[in-house]
């Protein structure tokens, strides 16, 4: 480690605020219940009724696999704590986080209709190691899925326990009291009444919640299924809410590390005197390998993070370049030969036979590239080592417990010395799983002795990005005499097997899945790749739901009569066909538009894709100009029905399902990482380009009731459809299909020629 | 060189060398920490402020440029409590997911209307075109916008 040039005092004096300006502020109240700290929730805990419960993965969920093995901790008999306290507050504690998909609404939600309070008298404390039973992450839309019917249940089970009390105290039969905001009372007589907090008082009554006592019917609902004003609000409109790299302790300096100029170049030498001599800089190198690097990590500290990257820029490096070979043009043949053998995740009848049945065939290739998260907060992560060696870690991640055995590992401590606060999230979407930046924040912090800052700018969010993987998917499929279908050959390379069975009615049929969006490729992947919103999915509806398209053109049939004709006739099937109703009723549709010219000129298609995600079935139509002169596609109209099961707060769903719309048109129709030889050629927004306001459609969602079935995800499944509306919009208007994803002006023009 | 401007209606004087970028000195130096680091080269808008009116890109902007000169942040905009129509509109829409982009969504939305009290739909969309949302807010933004266009406008603030 290289000595501090400078004390930290003259570095703080360097930019000293001479007159009438605040003073750098330590920022106060990271979580949600804005004044927890551990010593308050000691005494918060110390009285009142505590239950807590258990939340299992759904059956059939795979384990995170980006998550390197043996971080799991053995299974916590408990992963939740529903609190009610003297003062009639109630708390919810729960190890997810809030990166903008409104779980810390939902959730109190959930807990406020179980127990009869007001939503106001519920708080949440979220992703904070020391105060939140342990949790794997938040990803896969299962907040409301998995948590929500357990979390219900428990606040079900403190009423119960609570009017028990309550009966008893007041001499009242239980079956002849009622709750109401939070008190107890005899339903013939409201002057005997007593609340959750007086029957508390005093007491500590501790409940392990095992079981499944009877849950609210959805027509006696109060608070769910009715939007609730989100609580995040008030601090995201005046700039009060803080993300992680808003996280000043006292004394904190920012650090900028020296990246390789690619993955897999190896430094051979630096030179970092020119950096030691900038006014307030230190500069700090680990060796070896904490941060998963072969060579030493070198970092520029400052107490401001312009200077820090000045100062980082004099650092003279040499590298040996990386043995790579890929890019983004040679990467599809290369994934089809690496790929791991395949294994069989769907079939029926026999293929050979469904071949033979058939009267016509068709066979296609899809391609997608590599696909980056792009939260607008890049990673970011303040770490503080008290004097009792203890390590506080506030990171902008996904998953707080599986960080806090990581940070840990890295610093050589037990667990318990490290405490992760999640702060809110600027987006995730799947690229929050993997949190380098916090073990980075962690080790300079203990190798340089004061709270470190690391904020990553865009270029080294990109560069380090666990991308959505590069895809290939093969489909074979054939048409009986009839217009039904025969056989249907499907193998999917790298992108992993969500989404990727069909739910038509094909007696002939195979599903071979080669590789996971996650680990367990070896080194398929030239960099690192990780959960995107919707792992896997994207690709497969992509690829299954344009391939559809191409048998009903075949048959000659509308995209929507062809489906509804062939949708297996199972519960999946079923939902799926309401759903498709439900968006061409909203769609108006009347058939294809068959390349009409639009006002503009233009021509216009309507294109159609089903899908069902995190147990969301959904259907769209999308109204699609083709420029046939620049190959520029907009979408100008999107339907959407989706059967999401009991939906919790309608306004929060809907918002989903916009953001999913939205944020889908990129990977459609601009998204896709460059990259040669290791090097990630695309730096920064100027050429790695997201959806921009000027491309929003008008979007048109709609909400098909089914209250028999519990509340699905709905953070994931809308965006699926993207691919495939789009590119079957581009054949209504053109002819022509597009089989690789993004369709640039380039290749759109490409295919017209 | 010491550097005077005036920060959220209040004057303020930093000893600092003149190329320092101006986000960092609002969040670094003053605490600020409501304009956000998104892309270093104003292509995102996330660290959007107001300057003399005009909103500006705080991570391309020179500590110098701003001598002299009145700059307004997302900590300032309100009138003491009250919001102004965009922040009250921002809430009403749920203009916002992550709230990361919010900030400059806001400010650059403030700037629009102080410029043009009664866009089109259009031209808000067009207006905040080069301000860059993950999530997929966009929708919920510009009728944000639109609504505070037609809402009485509080007292302070640019």
């Amino acid at each position: 480690m290289t000595a501090p040039r400078r004390s930290l005092a003259e570095a703080a004096a360097e930019a000293r605020v001479v007159a009438a300006a605040e003073p750098p502020v330590v920022a106060e109240g990271w979580g949600f219940v804005d004044t927890i700290d551990r010593r308050d929730f000691m005494r918060l805990t110390a009285t009142g009724l505590l239950i807590t419960f258990s939340v299992k993965p759904l059956k059939g969920m795979p384990r995170p696999v980006w998550n390197p093995a043996n971080l799991q901790r053995p299974s916590p008999d408990f992963n939740a704590f529903v609190h009610i306290g003297a003062d009639n507050r109630v708390t919810v504690l729960v190890g997810k986080i809030e990166m903008g998909q409104g779980v810390m609404t939902s959730l109190p939600q959930m807990a406020a209709e179980e127990l009869n309070v007001d939503i106001r008298q519920v708080d949440v404390v979220m992703g904070d190691t020391d105060l939140c039973p342990f949790d794997m992450g938040t990803y896969g839309s299962l907040s409301t899925r998995t948590l929500g019917p357990v979390l219900r249940a428990a606040a079900a089970e403190g009423r119960a326990v609570l009017v028990q009390m309550a009966s008893e105290r007041l001499g009242v039969p239980v079956e002849r009291l009622e709750v109401v905001d939070g008190v107890v009372r005899s339903k013939a007589d409201h002057s005997k009444r007593v609340s959750y907090g007086e029957l508390t008082a005093g007491r500590r009554i501790e409940r392990k919640y095992d079981g499944t006592p009877a849950l609210e019917k959805v027509g006696d609902f109060t608070i769910m299924g009715i939007s609730a004003p989100r609580r995040d609000a008030p601090e995201k409109v005046t700039g009060k809410a803080h993300y992680a790299g808003d996280v000043i302790p006292k004394g904190a300096l920012h650090a900028r590390l020296l990246r390789p100029p690619a993955h897999g170049a190896i430094m051979k030498s630096a030179d970092t005197s020119a950096a030691e001599k900038y006014p307030g800089a230190r500069v700090v190198r680990v060796e070896g390998g904490p941060l998963g690097q072969v060579w030493d990590a070198i970092a520029v500290l400052h107490a401001h993070h312009d200077e820090a990257d000045k100062a980082l820029k004099l650092v003279k490096a040499e590298w040996r370049p990386s043995e790579s070979t890929l890019d983004d043009k040679n990467i599809f043949a290369h994934l089809e030969k690496a790929a791991p053998p395949g294994r069989p995740s769907q079939s029926g009848g026999d293929v050979a036979t469904g071949e033979k049945n058939a009267a016509s065939t068709i066979a296609a290739k899809y391609l997608k590239g590599y696909v980056a998260h792009a939260p607008m907060e890049t990673h970011s992560a303040v770490a503080e080592v008290a004097p009792d060696g203890k390590v506080t870690v506030w990171a902008g991640t996904q998953t707080p417990f599986p960080l806090q055995t990581q940070v840990a590992r890295a610093l050589k401590l037990p667990p318990e010395k490290v405490r992760v606060i999640t702060p809110y999230v600027g987006g995730g979407f799947g690229g929050k799983s993997a949190s380098q930046q916090a073990i980075e924040a962690a080790v300079l912090a203990q190798a340089a002795g004061v709270p470190v800052r690391v904020v990553w700018d865009r270029t080294e969010e990109i560069f380090y990005d666990t991308f959505d993987p590069a895809t290939v998917i093969n489909i074979r499929s054939g048409l009986t005499a009839q217009n039904k279908i025969a056989f249907w050959d499907y193998e999917v390379i790298a992108a992993g097997g969500r989404g990727a069975e069909q739910f038509y009615d094909i007696p002939h049929h195979r599903t071979v899945v080669r590789g996971s969006w996650g680990g367990g490729n070896g080194d398929l992947h030239p960099f690192a790749v990780g959960p995107w919103r919707a792992p896997g999915a994207n690709a497969n509806c992509f690829a299954r739901e344009s391939h559809v398209d191409q048998l009903a053109a075949k048959a000659g049939m509308d995209p929507v009569a062809f489906r509804m004709a062939n949708f297996a006739s199972d519960d999946t099937g079923a939902r799926i066909k309401r759903t498709l109703e439900a968006a061409a009723k909203q769609f108006g549709w009347t058939g294809r538009a068959k390349g009409k010219a639009s006002a503009a000129g233009e021509v216009v298609g309507y294109g159609v894709a089903c899908g069902i995600d995190a147990g969301t079935a959904v259907s769209g139509i999308a109204e699609v100009h083709v420029n046939r002169a620049t190959g520029a596609v907009k979408v100008v109209r999107v339907a959407v029905a989706q059967d999401m099961g009991i939906v919790v707060n309608p306004t929060g769903a809907m918002q989903q399902l916009e953001g999913c719309i939205t944020q889908g048109l990129g990977y459609v129709l601009s998204e896709e990482i460059r990259f040669r030889n290791g090097e990630i050629l695309d730096k920064n927004f100027t050429s790695y380009t997201l959806p921009h306001f000027s491309w929003v459609p008008k979007i048109e969602g709609v909400l098909v009731e089914n209250n028999a079935l519990a509340p699905q995800g709905g953070g994931e499944p809308a965006i699926i459809l993207m691919g495939a509306m789009i590119a079957n919009g581009i054949f209504d208007a053109t002819g022509r299909r597009m089989v690789q994803l993004p369709f640039t002006p380039a290749r759109v023009k490409a295919a017209l020629a | 060189m010491p550097i005077s401007f005036t920060l959220n209606g209040k004057p303020v004087t930093l000893d600092a060398p003149d190329d320092r970028t101006l986000l960092w000195v609002l969040r670094d130096d003053f605490g600020l920490t409501g304009s956000k680091f998104g892309c270093g080269i104003g292509s995102c808008g996330a660290c959007t402020v107001i300057i003399d009116g005009k909103a500006t890109r705080s991570c391309i902007t020179r500590l110098a440029a701003a001598a002299g000169k009145s700059v307004t942040t997302i900590e300032g905009l309100a009138d003491g409590d009250r919001l102004q129509p965009v922040q009250e509109a921002f809430l009403e829409h749920y203009g916002f997911q992550c709230g990361y982009c919010t900030s400059g969504m806001i400010m650059t939305g403030h700037a629009l209307l102080q410029q043009n009290p009664h866009p089109t739909r259009d031209e808000i969309v067009k207006g905040m075109d080069r301000n860059l949302c993950r999530c997929g807010a966009h929708v919920r933004i510009v009728d944000a916008i639109e609504a505070a266009s037609k809402a009485p406008l509080a007292g302070a603030g640019q």
